[in-house]
């Protein structure tokens, strides 16, 4: 018998007896302003959020940026701010290991925890998302959702693909419990809400 | 308090107990660990400082008990229909162009991950934190094989360099201080001798992990929820540590228990809710990544293991031990975790959950683990997947009994509790002999080895009549009175 046999054998003969599988619905919570929201939890978590009326505005809020003064090459898949890497063109992900700044598109924010899901279509390379030094994300305004409830209403996995929540830059406090923003991934989230 | 004595006394009389245990009982290994006073206080107020920002953020929402009850009920459900949601998650998983293996135990699934890795001719493999891989001790196995294994979490890959498991599943290095990280740094990655800034040590860390990201060929993860609908699986952290260690390299190997299982898509929309926040008190982990297929024009491997759980499914008392989605918050908030630390288990997952799950494994090894336990029930407060977790340390306590694996210090003192304890007589005579003795002893006969009870505390005073004594003239009194 196979270990797959043995395995399912085992855990049929030991199934407990059936109970209902709960719908998802529910009283989840709901904000006044989700934007409004969104932006006080990414201060929280260590990210920065920036309204802007439409994407004209992106590059000269970027270059706003002290992360973006100081950054030598940057990623945009965002049409209008200048790019120094076609991302396309890119045959070896390890060849993105010198990213500064990365501005790159989420397709939906979550109020409840300042999450922005952002997948790898029409991204080349997955790893962007992780390997810069600093990561900005460019999210429609009226795609803020209260809660990950409305929120997985808008995710589905045909196929194959990759997808992920990104809630503010990456951190640690595996020592002493000191908060440390940027672990190993970017060392600042900056998420742009376009009005237009 | 006299019964207590004799009970206190017969328990630790040395020669009664059976030490034919592999692992050292808990009361030892936690005895090494509180005999560092301000060390085991230090230990202590991290954890409390994480559950208390835990109960902070879970306050944030008027629908946090309801959430729980879900998250429980869709793990009731998973475990009633495991078998078939297994074989979906299969199917799923292979359309999307993964590879499953199945392992039932921790040599199978290192042998599986090594044919892999030497399919590959790979000698370089990063991989975030695993508590599964911890239980099947894939590192040591593997660096025996001549490959090099990094942890890229950062707690992970601090005892990595210590050469030491880690002490907690969400925070591996809670126990050890930054000095002691300042110092270790120093000797790995040379840094200044002395640093015990953490955004100093951190950014050194960055440095060297990030040769290790682009130099691996292999990445290794752990699974958070595994999803039977889609085939596809979440793996959470806060570095981002997983996902540069499968982004860049083309094989993803993805190690996971068979009770990782959740039925649907959607229902992540409950779990990722309770986990960051009961975790550590954030709204959500930074990265909560879904994975559903190999990169394209890459490898990946789904490695399921069963390493004793479908026995455990078996069991009405313990099967709800399998709901558990290792946030680590049982553990935050138990007195005898915080006091004790994790090493003093000795068991890849420590506090109330280990010492639930440990036992299923090995109930002789790890028969002290349930009575670590002061049956609080602050753990079950807090599960976020409602584990009725000190009833079931308690049950297991009784099983312990049952197949008469407690030391005889135990036994005997049980034993003869359940004599006084059952005869008002006996109980009633053995109060007055100590309320009448006690005090005229010297106090060498009451502190001293064979009362381990007094070694950190004073007896009270002894009251010059009991309970019942008290209340039979206070109803004579107010008999009295009322006619």
């Amino acid at each position: 018998m196979t270990s797959r046999a043995e395995i399912l054998d085992a855990v049929r003969r030991h199934l407990p007896q059936s109970s209902p599988l709960p719908d998802l619905t529910g009283p989840w919570i709901t904000y006044p302003d989700p934007a409004a929201q969104f932006a006080a939890v990414l201060e929280m978590i260590g990210g920065r959020c920036v309204r802007v009326a439409n994407e004209a505005e992106l590059p000269a809020q970027l270059a706003q940026l002290p992360e973006f003064q100081s950054s030598q090459r940057t990623l945009s898949l965002v049409p209008g701010v200048a790019s120094h890497v076609d991302l396309e063109a890119v045959a070896d992900p390890h060849d993105l290991e010198d990213i500064d700044f990365a501005i790159l598109r989420g397709e939906f924010a979550v109020a409840e925890n300042a999450a922005v899901w952002v997948t790898d279509a029409g991204v080349r390379h997955r790893v962007v998302y992780f390997l810069c030094q600093h990561l900005a994300l460019v999210v429609p305004a009226d795609r803020i959702v209260n809660n990950l409830a409305e929120g997985y209403r808008r995710i589905g996995f045909g196929g194959p693909g990759f997808g992920a929540f990104i809630a503010g830059p990456s951190k640690t406090a595996d020592i002493e419990q000191s908060l440390v923003i940027g672990a190993h991934g970017p060392k600042s989230l900056t998420v742009f809400l376009v009005e237009g | 308090m006299t019964v207590s004595a004799i009970l206190n006394s017969l328990t630790c009389y040395p020669f009664l107990t059976m030490t034919t245990t592999l692992v050292r009982e808990h009361p030892d290994t936690a005895a090494e660990f509180v005999a560092n006073d301000s060390r085991a206080h230090w230990h202590d107020q991290a954890l409390w400082f994480v559950r208390a920002k835990r109960d902070r953020i879970a306050a944030t929402l008027p629908e946090w008990e309801e959430l729980r009850e879900r998250a429980a009920a869709i793990k009731l459900h998973t475990m009633s229909r495991l078998a078939e949601l297994l074989e979906q998650f299969e199917r799923n998983a292979i359309r999307l162009g993964a590879n499953v293996h199945w392992a039932r135990t921790p040599a199978e699934h290192n042998d599986i991950v090594l044919g892999i890795l030497r399919q590959h001719k790979a000698t370089r493999v990063v991989k975030s934190k695993s508590m599964l891989t911890e239980e099947c001790h894939l590192n040591p196995f593997l660096e025996r094989h001549g490959i090099t294994v990094t942890d890229t979490d950062l707690g992970e890959w601090i005892v990595q360099l210590r050469d030491e498991p880690p002490s907690h599943i969400v925070m591996p290095a809670i126990h050890i201080k930054k000095e002691e990280i300042g110092e270790l740094f120093h000797h790995h990655l040379g840094t200044e001798p002395g640093a015990t800034d953490p955004p100093y040590l951190v950014t050194a860390a960055r440095r060297r992990l990030r040769e290790e990201f682009v130099g691996a060929q292999v990445g290794i993860t752990g699974v958070n929820f595994a999803i039977a609908e889609t085939g596809g699986f979440v793996v959470c952290t806060n570095e981002g540590n997983a996902d540069l260690g499968v982004s860049l390299p083309k094989v993803h190997i993805a190690c996971m228990g068979i009770e990782k299982l959740i039925p649907r898509l959607a229902d992540l929309s409950i779990f990722l809710r309770l986990l960051g926040r009961s975790a550590t008190g954030q709204p959500i982990t930074t990265y909560s990544s879904h994975f559903h297929g190999p990169l394209p024009g890459g490898e990946l491997h789904i490695v399921l293991v069963d390493n004793g759980r479908s026995e455990i499914l078996g069991s009405p008392e313990f099967r709800r031990s399998l709901n558990c989605i290792r946030c680590g918050a049982c553990m935050n908030t138990c007195p005898v975790y915080r006091r004790s630390g994790g090493h003093s288990y000795q068991t890849t997952v420590p506090g109330p959950i280990g010492s639930i799950l440990a036992p299923s494994r090995d109930a002789k090894i790890y028969s002290s683990l349930p009575f670590a336990c002061s049956l609080c029930g602050s753990c079950s407060d807090v599960c976020p997947v409602k584990i009725d977790l000190h009833t079931q340390l308690l049950t297991w306590r009784k099983e312990i009994a049952v197949r008469r694996l407690l030391p005889w210090s135990k036994r005997l003192g049980v034993y003869f509790a359940g004599k006084v304890l059952g005869s008002p007589w006996l109980f009633t005579t053995a109060g007055r002999i100590g309320r009448w003795l006690l005090p005229k002893l010297p106090r060498s006969l009451v502190y001293n080895r064979f009362n381990p009870w007094g070694r950190q505390r004073e007896l009270p005073p002894m009251p010059p009549r009991s309970f019942r004594e008290q209340y039979a003239s206070r109803t004579r009194g107010s008999d009295k009175g009322s006619r």
